[in-house]
Order: structure tokens, then sequence, then C-alpha cells
């Protein structure tokens, strides 16, 4: 059965209506026709899904609409934007970060909410923080280059 | 199909008249789609056909100067396209910043081979360079006749031809050909593919004249990701659009013998397609497809397990019989006689498992079939071919085809593109609407096709004074090419072969490619018989690099075994014993930039669990040529290895631009880093069982180096070769052979696991 959600995404509340199990990356993706999350695993391994819900860095492919409620989701199209980027946007254009790009909804939505509570944070910091987000390409070391450059942004 | 019909069906005006759905057009930012402008303004009957001998199959000068690129290779992400037009701006001397490219789609670009071998700047960028030269010969002379000046007192600047000595005359390439086609014949060599080469008359620049060509011009394709503005594949959407899921087997080889559509008669629109081997269904939404292929009742053909125990690999390549044998590479001298009396001989086997492409995300690919057109949207690294293989599982005229490339979830050889674009177009065609298909996780990296498992045998044999007078080095394993590296003919496609066509298993694998000259030197390699011959997630075709990472484990970790026999450092034995000049080159920067002390390995002044080593490897890759130190930190305890840093020195002749090569080396040695250390897809008697990323482990962001320092040596007088892939072929061994330093343990066998890794140490 479905049933009628309203959420709230990147500042504007928009209508779906869905079975209440149904993951939220596809809310987002099929619903509302926004494309940045990407169908990666589907079982919160790799990170190709990572929105904020409240702020927190959440794998939208095992969320259930059910739990969204009314936090906030921000999706990376709106973490940021050409004219006024986050600084991790700006870091991993700087930086030519991505070879095939599609498991950039992890690292950078991830690794936003990780700086935003963690000034400063050493080279370990950030390895373990980043643990468990996959790269198939191999950009690791721009990875780390682009996280290191925002972080000096934000420090 | 030709241009004009692509610019009256497809162009962005109509689509976006025709309805609100989401239509990609590939690759061309706005100020490119006056190419589709001109279309509708050139004289019908102007228009070339779109063949290799046309020079207007590969650019066009837009009404407003720009010029539009038409690409027949794919730019998997590491920055191909912008090399690409680098080399056309620097030869038709106009902006890099005005050239666009368009790649990949069947409708505007020839078949140039797509992403092959790593062939994108070596082939596809030699014939870029060779119409844009040609290009602006012909644009010169169209001044010259209307300026009244003779063409060789005429010179280019950002796209305006005029007088050397007279500035005054001087007339845009808009001008002479803005918005009209080049109505030029080619020099076609009569192939297409790789091997395709149409040259003009015009002789291309002189590299020492190159002004864009080798400057680190930053990709334009990274900021629009960033900024969640690109369109995947997964993202394209078409009206009336239905979402698909395929439905695999647990017992690989079965086949569906009752399927029970009322166990999905509560999920809406669901509907099986369901023929032969092929089983699949599709839903209006997403959800509902994927709920649909995870409660269909299906009794499955009673199947023998087809596969032998995981554990007995290694032993069954050894037994199998060899289906081919062949000799390949250099040879020289006797290499039997060598071996009747030797001084000495070394020997070792070394194992590689099959291993899978585990892109980021399964494959996905939408398939629209209408009024006797098929267009389908595909991340395949070969759009060309995939149009053969459309036509002939659709039973269509292949020129009613058409694939437009769309970047997808990442892409290391034939991974499960092809096959997820054919699976669509059975479901299109059952369904009669247009069909989107992505594969779930466990279809991604359990039935992709795989890289190949094998053994490698070495011997050598050392006369009295140590010098090296034989080498005998043999693989056998399962075929490169036991599915084809594109999905051209059903036959090697998922699709094919669950509706009855039947494989035929190629034979094709490889031998080091390395200038060591022994006196006596044999290289070979034997295939053997695939486990399964139909519809097998154990199928195995082309991983990055193919079989070289594999190999020159086996041939770089045995030199480095020669050259601990003999007590000698791994850096003076090569020296001694490597011939071509470049390849001494990269071996010695990467010694040099490294600081590599000269001694034999092992370390021997290290006690306790936590020990450091360093070692050595180098491969040619056609005529591109790597060196790679690694430095590898060793816990003994458990087994785990850190590579800490690798030093890269790296010869592809001509850079085109820097900045993406140093990407491409760094990326390929991290992913290399992880197919040694990690990578193993693990079967049991039914299927594989290596299904996610828990059971397929690759490198995590905290094992991934501290530093990879990378030496570009720049040949700009020799013609660029590939780096997109060269660089995976000497990390392994170099790996390897800097843990034989740090324990003085060999490891013979990938993946260097952590307990694989102890319970050898123990």
């Amino acid at each position: 059965m479905t049933q009628k959600f309203s959420l709230n995404v990147n500042g504007k509340t928009q209508k779906v209506e869905a079975d209440p199990e149904m993951p939220l990356l596809y809310a987002l993706r099929d619903d509302l026709g926004l494309n940045n999350p990407h169908f990666g695993c589907g079982l919160a391994q790799c990170g190709a899904c990572t929105v904020h819900l409240d702020g927190k860095a959440v794998r939208s492919c095992v969320t259930p609409l059910s739990q969204v409620g009314g936090m906030k989701i921000v999706t990376l199209a709106g973490l940021g934007t050409p004219e006024k980027p986050h600084p991790l946007q700006a870091a991993y254009v700087a930086e030519e970060v991505p070879q095939c790009a599609y498991c950039i909804n992890g690292w950078i939505m991830t690794v936003a909410a990780f700086l935003r509570d963690n000034k400063k944070p050493t080279d370990d910091d950030i390895r373990t923080a980043l643990h468990g987000l996959k790269c198939r390409c191999g950009t690791h070391m721009a990875i780390l280059r682009a996280v290191k450059r925002a972080a000096t942004m934000m420090g | 199909m030709t241009r004009h019909e692509k610019s009256a069906h497809f162009s962005r005006r109509n689509l976006l008249k025709a309805g609100g759905a989401l239509v990609v057009l590939i690759g061309a930012p706005h100020a490119f789609e006056t190419a589709d402008a001109a279309d509708e303004t050139a004289a019908v009957g102007a228009k070339p056909p779109l063949t290799p001998d046309q020079l207007s199959s590969y650019l066009a000068v837009n009404a407003d100067g720009t010029v539009s690129t038409y690409f027949g290779k794919m730019d998997m992400g590491q920055g191909l396209s912008v090399a690409i037009r680098q080399i056309v701006a620097e030869e038709l001397d106009v902006p890099v910043k005005n050239v666009g490219i368009s790649i990949g789609d069947t409708a505007t670009s020839v078949n140039q081979g797509g992403a092959s071998g790593s062939t994108g700047v070596q082939e596809g960028g030699r014939q870029m360079r060779m119409a844009a030269a040609e290009a602006r010969r012909v644009l010169v002379e169209m001044a010259a006749s209307k300026l009244g000046v003779p063409a060789d007192q005429l010179t280019v600047t950002d796209g305006v031809v005029h007088g050397k000595d007279d500035a005054a005359k001087q007339i845009s390439y808009d001008k002479l050909i803005g918005g009209q086609y080049f109505n030029v014949h080619l020099d076609w060599n009569g192939k297409y593919g790789n091997p395709l080469y149409a040259p003009g008359k015009a002789r291309p620049k002189d590299p020492k004249d190159h002004t864009v060509v080798g400057q680190p011009v930053p990709r334009d394709d990274i900021a629009p990701k960033v900024f969640a503005q690109t369109d995947f594949v997964t993202d394209v959407k078409v009206p009336g659009m239905m979402h698909g899921r395929m439905i695999r087997p647990d017992i690989a080889g079965a086949v569906p013998v009752s399927v029970d559509e009322g166990s999905i008669k509560h999920i809406p629109s669901a509907k099986v397609v369901w023929d032969k081997g092929f089983l699949g269904v599709v839903a209006e939404k997403e959800w509902d497809a994927i709920k649909a292929a995870k409660e269909l009742k299906v009794s499955w053909s009673n199947a023998a397990p087809p596969f032998i125990d995981q554990a007995a690999l290694f032993d069954h390549i050894r037994s199998a019989a060899a289906r081919k044998h062949e000799l390949a590479g250099k040879q020289s001298g006797d290499v039997d006689a060598a071996f009747q009396s030797p001084a000495r001989v070394i020997e070792a086997e070394y194992q590689w498992p099959f291993q899978s492409h585990a892109c980021m995300g399964p494959a996905c690919a939408l398939v629209d079939i209408k009024d006797g057109h098929v267009t389908c949207w595909s991340g395949t690294q070969k759009a060309h071919f995939v149009q053969e293989g459309l036509a002939a599982i659709l039973q269509m005229p292949r020129d009613n085809v058409r694939v437009i490339w769309t970047t997808g979830p990442g892409s290391y050889g034939r991974n499960d593109a092809d096959d997820c674009a054919m699976d669509a177009a059975v479901l299109a065609k059952a369904a009669g609407r247009p069909v989107r298909l992505q594969y779930m996780r466990d279809q991604g990296t359990g039935w992709d096709p795989k890289a190949p498992a094998s053994i490698h045998k070495v011997r050598a044999e050392l006369d009295a004074s140590g010098n090296v007078v034989a080498w005998d080095f043999l693989s056998k394993g399962f075929s490169r090419v036991d599915v084809n590296t594109n999905g051209s003919n059903p036959r090697d496609t998922m699709a094919g072969q669950t509706l009855g066509v039947a494989l035929q298993s190629g034979d094709g694998f490889g031998v080091p490619e390395q200038s060591y000259g022994f006196a006596n030197k044999r290289t070979a390699w034997e295939t053997i018989a695939p486990l399964l011959d139909r519809s097998s997630p154990l199928r195995t075709a082309h991983m990055r690099d193919p079989v070289g990472p594999q190999i020159h484990f086996a041939s770089e970790s045995f030199m480095d075994e020669v050259a601990a026999a003999l007590n000698m450092d791994p850096v003076e034995f090569r020296l001694r014993y490597v011939k071509d000049p470049r390849d001494l080159a990269v071996i010695k920067a990467a010694a040099e930039k490294a600081g590599w002390q000269t001694r034999p390995s092992p370390r021997k002044d290290q006690s306790g669990d936590q020990v450091s080593g360093r070692g050595i490897a180098y491969a040619q890759r056609g005529q591109t040529r790597v060196a790679v130190i690694a430095e590898v930190e060793v816990d003994r305890s458990t087994g785990r290895i850190w590579p800490r840093k690798f030093t890269v020195a790296h010869d592809c002749g001509q850079i085109i631009n820097p900045d993406g090569v140093h990407h491409a080396i760094e990326n390929n040695v991290v992913q290399a880093t992880s197919r040694t250390l990690w990578e193993e897809v693990k079967f049991d008697t039914k299927n594989v069982t290596s299904v996610d990323w828990r059971t397929y482990p690759i490198l995590e962001v905290d094992q991934a180096p501290q530093q990879v320092d990378i030496v570009l040596i720049n040949h700009p007088e020799i013609a660029p070769s590939g780096a997109g892939e060269a660089s995976s072929r000497p990390t392994p061994a170099a790996i390897a052979n800097a843990v034989f330093d740090a324990t003085g343990v060999r490891i013979r066998r990938a993946p260097l696991s952590p307990d694989y890794v102890k319970s050898a140490l123990s």
C-alpha cells in the first residue's frame, strides 16, 4: 500500500506517494527527478547514495521513506552551486578528483558532514572517518588531497 | 543513419518541444549544439555520409566559429576528451575552449574502436590530429582564394586566417565554412575500430611547434559532475519508460522451468519477461521492478553444480587440457637445448585468481524501440559494437539502431555494460515500451565477465659464473576472450546465451612485454576451456590491462627471485639484462627519484613484527614503459601489508596533457594495489559467492598509500602511446618484491590478503 509523504528536499517541500518501505533513494531519483544520489549497492556498503538528513550523512539506499518524516534532506545538488560552491566541491574541481565520478556523492556528502564537525583533522582522522566509502577507479590519492584542501579552506 | 537525420529526430529543441521528459544530449555544452543548427541550414544533399573517408565525420566549424568534434572512442573518465580537444585545437590553431567534443554516439561518429587497449590518444588522437590538420589546410586554401593571397603566405591565429606579413588580409573560419559541412575526402585505410586511419593531404605540425598539446589543460567534465549537473546513463529517462530487473539462477547454468506470475500479481504493473533461459521483470516504478524480481517464484531446472571447489582452482588449471598453446613475443636461442645441461636452474609457479570489474554501480542501459528505430543509452566502452549486437538480437538493420554512449558507473574493460544493453533490448521488445534496466549489486559483482584466473610457470638457467643464459615463461589459464571484448554478437552476451545462442569461446592470453636480453628465451601461453560454457558468472574477458597484471606479477617477481639467488641488487640486475634504452631510462628514473639504496634483497637488519621493504618491477605495454618502486610495511602478526609509498617512472612518448597522465598513473597504481592485496572472486560449486563489497573487498581509503611520486618522461618526438592501463602492469610485482625484501618470504599468489600472507609468513 502506498502512502503520501511530504519531503523537505534542498529547501523545498515536495509530495511523494509511495510504498513506506521504499528507500528514500528511489523517491529522490524516480519521483522527484533528483539524479545525483546514485544506486551503487543498495546495501549501505559503498556510499554512492549518500544524502544529508538533518545534517547527518546517511545512506539513502537503506533508509525507508517511513523513517524520513520531516527531516531536512540535502543532496549533492543542494550542497553548493558553481557560483557558491561548498569548499569540498571547489576542492574536488581544483584537484580534478573524479575518474568515473559515480562515487562522489558518498565522499563529498560524508566529508562535508565530517569537516563541519572536525576542524583541522589529521591525516589519520580523515582516513579513519572515510573508511567504508568506495571508489573503484582508485582516485584515493586525489580524494585525500581534496579533503585536505577543503579542510584548510574550512579551518 | 546520417547526422542530418539525427538532427531532425534528436535536436534538443525538438525534444524539448516533444514533452517534459529529460533526454540527454551527450558531452556538448550549449555552444556546440550549433552543429545541429548547421544541419538544418545546410543544403540538403550537401551533407556527406557519416563514413570514415569524410572529413565531416570528425569535425565541423559552427556558425559562431566554435568547432565541434565527433569522436568514436570513449572517455571512461581519464580525461581523454580534453586530450582530443587539445590535439584538435593545436592543429586547427583555435583556442581549446572553442573546441567541443561529442563522444561515442553512433549517429554522429564513426567506429574508431571505442575505449580499447589505451588507444584513445594513440589511435583515436592520431586520427583526430590528421583530420584537424587537413581541416586547417582546406580552410587556408579557401582563405587564399578569397583573399587573393597564396596559401603559403597565410597563417592562422585563434581561428582567423591572415597574411603572415599583412595581418589586414584576414578571414575567420566561421566566415569560410561556419555552419556548413566539410566536403573533403580522406584517404581511409578501409578499416574500422582501433586501426581506422584516414589522413588527408596535410601534414600535422612539428611537435616542437606545439603550444596547446603538452599543457595541463583542465578537464571540463568535472565541475558539472561535482555540482550534480551531469546525467549519467542511470539518469536518462524517456516518456513511457518502464523499469526492468533481471533474475539469475542460484545454480549457474540452470534455466527456469516454471514461473509463477501470480506470485507478483500484488505488485502494480509488474510483468514477467521469460523466454528460454532469459528471465526478467518490468514495472512502471523502479521499486516495484526490484520487488517483483525478488518475489517472483521460479522453479529452475535441476542443473548439476557446474564448478569445481575453489580450493582446487589452480590444480584444475594445471591439469586441464590446454585448448590452445601459442608461442608469442620475441623468442631467441634454443631454450630446450639450453636446459639440457644447466649449471643451476631456478623455477617457480605463480597464481592469480579470477577478478571482478565490480564497478561502482552495476550496469544500466535504456532501450527505446519506436517506429522501426532503436535508441539505446549505454555506458559501454564500445557503442558502435553494441549497435551491431542490438541489431542482431532485435533482428533490425544496423542503421536503424542508434547507441548513445552516456557516462556510466565506471568501466575498466568488458564489464557488464554490454550485457545490460542487450538484456534491456529484449525486455523493451517484449514490453512494447522503452525499458531502463539496471542490474542489482549482486549481479554487477557476481555476474559480470571476469578477468581470467591463471598460473604462470617460469624457470631460468644460470651458468657457473652466475649469468642468466636461458629463460622460459609459460602462462596457462582461462581465456581473456572466452566471451569477446564487446557485445557485437549475441553469443558473447548473457541475453544471447540465455536465449540459446551457443558460446564460441575464443582463445587468447599474452606474454611478458619486456626487453631482457637473455641468449635463450621462450614465452608462451596456453588456454583452457571455461568451467561452464553458457551464461556463466565465470565467463572471462578483458579487464583493465587484460592479463597484464598477472603475467607481470609472475615475470617480475621471478626476476627478483633470480636477482636474490645471485645476491644481486634488483635494480642492478635489471640494468644488467634489460636492453631497450627507454626501458632502462624508466628504471633509472624511478630508482633515482625513490633514492634507491643498492643492496640485495631481502633486508637482513630487521626483527619484530613490524618490518618494511622496497621492491621494483617494470614492464612495457605496447610502446609505453613503466617502472614502479613500492615501499611497503608488513605486520607479520596480522599479515597486513601497507604500501606506504610508490614511485613511478612513466614514458608514453609524447604527453598530450601531463595532468591527465598523472591522474591515470595514480589511479592505475591504486586500483592495481587493490587487485594485488584484496581482490579475489569467490565461488562454490554452484555459483560465484562474492557478490557485494563485503564478499569482494577492494582497497579502502585508510589503506591507500601515503605518497605516490610520479616521474613523467616526455618524448614529444615519439608518437604518443597509451597511459590508461600501463601502470597497472608492474604494480603487483613491485609490491610482492617489496614484501620479500621486508620479510624474506616470497608470496607467489595473489591476492596478498592478510590471511594468506600471515599463513605464508608463519
